[in-house]
């Protein structure tokens, strides 16, 4: 660390972003949108006046736009506050709207908090829950939730790209199973892939889906939540009739143009850079698996902009801030868990033993990383494990 | 790949004749360029004798069909495929088309070879066969079947070039709008006005829509649903819209017209300003959404007192028509969903409670005896707003925010 300690503090010239996994940069024009709506298009949507008009306006054009990107009808859209939020709706409100039905949900052991707790929540109120175990890819199978379906399954929750390793699961493999069981509706918290695996809603029979602008390089406290048409959901916010009496509370106007445009930008950058997204991340993965004492645990088919890797008996954290202080910021498992230091929950049910687990480092990209930042966040990553290796002996 | 280069256009109304007839290909012409304009891919138009054909270029031929199912005056369409008029060339293409069509599947199918151009030997049957046998040493799962034949396979060998084509899109039918003449649509808020304008332009009338706003006793929203209406028709043809400020009108008749026949006078009153509308935009009829007996307003009593305010003829296309065909056509032509919106109109907001439902002419020209009407209508008239397009100017200043 004295080594480390030594090294100048780098400016924001030398910055290498690697946490977009926890949220990206939004894009300069989002940011425009956002605060010329914010100024310009102040009025609640709600009230009957003519400004009101003119914000609802602007409010239903972002939902066309949105819609149509997304091939989903914009009556299946609600705007909520952000991924926790949309993953709430989407479990609590079908729980509460389908409880008399059945109580028996199916979901995975890889799921981010904000769709674990609320159904181990549920759990506890008196639900069912089948928590189906990943392999060490990451990934769980449709076969899986075919094996533990019931007549009484409610719903279905798999996220699309697990937050810690990139793993993707076979959603559409799912969505074409529960096609035939009308009563399982099945939630997808498309959070990490949205604007970078587009799933077609047209196309693809999911019921619920979950978006969060900020992973899009929109503003953080805006997201959506696709609802199907005919998908029962018991409303979690209440008081006002907003969003067709499915979410209460005044509507971010300016939030919703935000998320819409950068949904719009995000998707288009991603679709014509990623081939190459694809070869930077290969080599950076390469670059990573050649040093000593790392082993890279996303699988080899993970989606590219999450690259995740161990280094056995170092703790994650002191490498994190080592690489931070050269101006490399990474992280450890989900920022949402960070704070408890605890090995990752989700590696663990991946298989992998605490050690590794506990050393775990996310490398996330986003459609803005050049392949330079990624060749020197390697350069810098080899010269701090090998001063740190030098120091802490492995146990 | 795409293997359509032209989409053929069939025109019915073939008891059309003479001069009509030009005019009627004229129209449609005109209209249909103006709805290929803004589709990327450059389509053009070809006209022959007795068809068109939309050359694609670099169009999507599914983008092209789309658009052109809401042209009056086409009873029918097919994407097909130009070849040059060669026995070899024209059995390729018949082959690529029905492998298009068929996707390998098994298929019993018909050919039809017509033959405007006479000089092309061999003639339309010895065509048929040739074709035929064709496709049938080259497709494993193809059998021929005259009489119900899965598909038909039309082969048009014309002068300069023969067409090959498979299955015949519907078209909307009707005239080309702006064949009729034109008229004026008196378009409320509701759903069956915008199905009557919508009847209109299918018999070819080029509308001009009347709107009647109230502030503050209606809301901007509801004039937006009127302009969304208008916006939604326009996609059919050209519709200008006025908006007639209503508001002194309303006031007056509440103040001075007892409430049982203050919903007749204010229809008389609107039809009056139509009516002035009409004349100053040369239009020859007034058409409205009534349907005979659903309100107070449309018995045939009422139609007959308030129809006495004006010489021009009032067409009602929904007459006849009950509410549950009425909203057929609203939500197939995509009005119903705005003009459920939930906004008042002028009507609406003033409805007395206990309105004459057989109105008398006699009676209810007494009654409005002490209306200033000539006044109150040239006030009205005086502060029409009239918008060509419905693009908002604020519509800019959305996207560039999205």
């Amino acid at each position: 660390m004295s080594l480390l300690l030594r090294v100048k503090k780098v400016g924001n010239d030398q910055v290498i972003y690697l946490d977009n996994s926890a949220t990206t940069k939004p894009f300069q024009e989002v940011v425009d949108a956002f605060s010329k709506t914010s100024l310009r298009f102040f009025a609640n949507p709600a009230s009957i006046h003519s400004e009101a008009l003119e914000a609802e306006k602007l409010l239903s054009r972002a939902r066309q736009q949105l819609a149509s990107l997304l091939h989903a009808d914009e009556e299946e859209l609600v705007f909520t506050s952000g991924g926790t939020e949309g993953n709430h709706m989407a479990i609590f409100g079908r729980a509460r709207a389908m409880q008399h039905r059945g109580k028996h949900i199916i979901t995975t052991k890889l799921e981010h908090p904000s769709v674990q707790k609320p159904i181990e929540h549920l759990e506890q109120e008196g639900f069912e829950v089948t928590w189906l175990t990943p392999n060490q890819r990451g990934v769980v199978t449709a076969e899986q939730v075919k094996d533990a379906l019931r007549d009484d399954t409610i719903l279905v929750s798999i996220m699309h790209v697990n937050n810690e390793l990139g793993s993707i699961q076979p959603v559409q493999e799912v969505a074409s199973l529960l096609a035939t069981h009308p009563l399982a509706a099945f939630h997808v918290d498309h959070v990490q892939g949205a604007a970078k695996l587009p799933l077609a809603l047209r196309q693809l029979p999911i019921d619920l889906l979950t978006l969060s602008s900020h992973k899009f390089h929109g503003m953080k406290g805006s997201g959506v939540l696709f609802v199907r048409k005919g998908t029962a959901l018991s409303p979690i916010q209440i008081g006002g009739t907003q969003e067709g009496g499915r979410r209460a509370g005044t509507v971010s106007v300016p939030g919703a143009v935000a998320l819409a445009k950068a949904f719009r930008l995000a998707a288009e950058r991603y679709e014509t850079e990623w081939v190459h997204l694809g070869t930077i991340s290969q080599q950076f993965r390469d670059l990573l698996a050649s040093m000593k004492g790392v082993r890279v645990l996303s699988p080899p088919d993970a989606i590219p902009t999450i690259v995740n890797i161990a280094v056995p008996g170092l703790k994650a954290e002191i490498l994190i801030h080592a690489l931070s202080r050269q101006g490399i910021f990474a992280s450890t498992q989900s920022a949402c868990s960070t704070r408890t230091y605890a090995p990752s929950r989700v590696l663990l049910e991946c298989g992998h033993s605490e050690i590794v687990a506990g050393s775990a480092i996310r490398f996330s990209l986003s459609c803005e990383t050049k392949q330079k930042d990624l060749e020197r966040a390697a350069t810098v990553f080899q010269q701090a494990l090998h001063s740190l290796q030098k120091v802490m002996k492995p146990s | 790949m795409n293997i359509y280069d032209h989409i053929l256009i069939r025109y019915g109304e073939l008891a059309l004749k003479g001069k009509n007839r030009h005019h009627f290909i004229q129209k449609l012409k005109d209209q249909i360029v103006s709805k290929l304009a803004p589709l990327s891919g450059h389509p053009t138009l070809d006209i022959a004798r007795d068809r068109m054909f939309v050359r694609l270029n670099e169009a999507n031929h599914k983008e092209v069909l789309t658009v052109l199912q809401s042209v009056f005056g086409i009873s029918s369409m097919s994407a097909a495929a130009k070849a040059p008029s060669e026995v070899e060339k024209i059995c390729e293409t018949a082959l690529s088309v029905f492998n298009e069509q068929t996707a390998g599947q098994p298929t019993r199918f018909k050919v039809t070879v017509r033959r405007p151009d006479k000089t092309f030997q061999p003639d339309s049957q010895v065509m048929n066969g040739i074709v035929g046998s064709y496709l049938l040493q080259h497709c494993a799962n193809a059998s021929v079947d005259v009489h119900t034949p899965d598909i038909e396979l039309k082969v048009e060998i014309r002068h300069n070039a023969t067409y090959v084509f498979s299955g015949d899109i519907k078209g909307v039918g009707g005239l080309p709008v702006g064949i009729s003449g034109r008229a004026m649509l008196m378009l409320s808020g509701g759903i069956d006005s915008p199905v009557a304008g919508y009847l209109g332009m299918r018999r070819g009338l080029t509308l001009e829509a009347v709107h009647f706003h109230s502030p503050p006793y209606t809301s901007e929203r509801a004039k937006q649903k009127v302009i969304s209406l208008a916006q939604r028709l326009s996609a059919f043809g050209p519709v200008r819209l006025h908006i007639v400020p209503f508001t002194a009108i309303q006031e007056t008749i509440r103040k001075e017209v007892p409430g049982f026949i203050a919903m007749t006078v204010t229809r008389r009153m609107m039809l009056r300003i139509t009516r002035q509308l009409a004349e100053a935009n040369d239009a020859l009829a007034i058409v409205t959404g009534e349907s005979l007996g659903q309100v107070a307003s449309q018995t045939l009593e009422s139609m007959h007192t308030i129809d006495a305010v004006c010489d021009l003829p009032i067409l009602r296309p929904l007459i006849t028509t009950d509410k549950i065909d009425i909203t057929k056509v609203a939500r197939q032509i995509q009005t119903y969903d705005i003009s459920i919106q939930p906004h008042e109109d002028c009507c609406t907001v003033f409805l007395p409670s206990a309105p004459k439902t057989r109105p008398k002419r006699g009676p209810t020209a007494f009654y409005e005896a002490g209306l200033q009407t000539e006044t109150l209508i040239a006030e009205a008239l005086a502060g029409v707003e009239t918008m060509e397009s419905f693009d908002e100017k604020s519509e800019k200043e959305y996207s560039d925010l999205l």
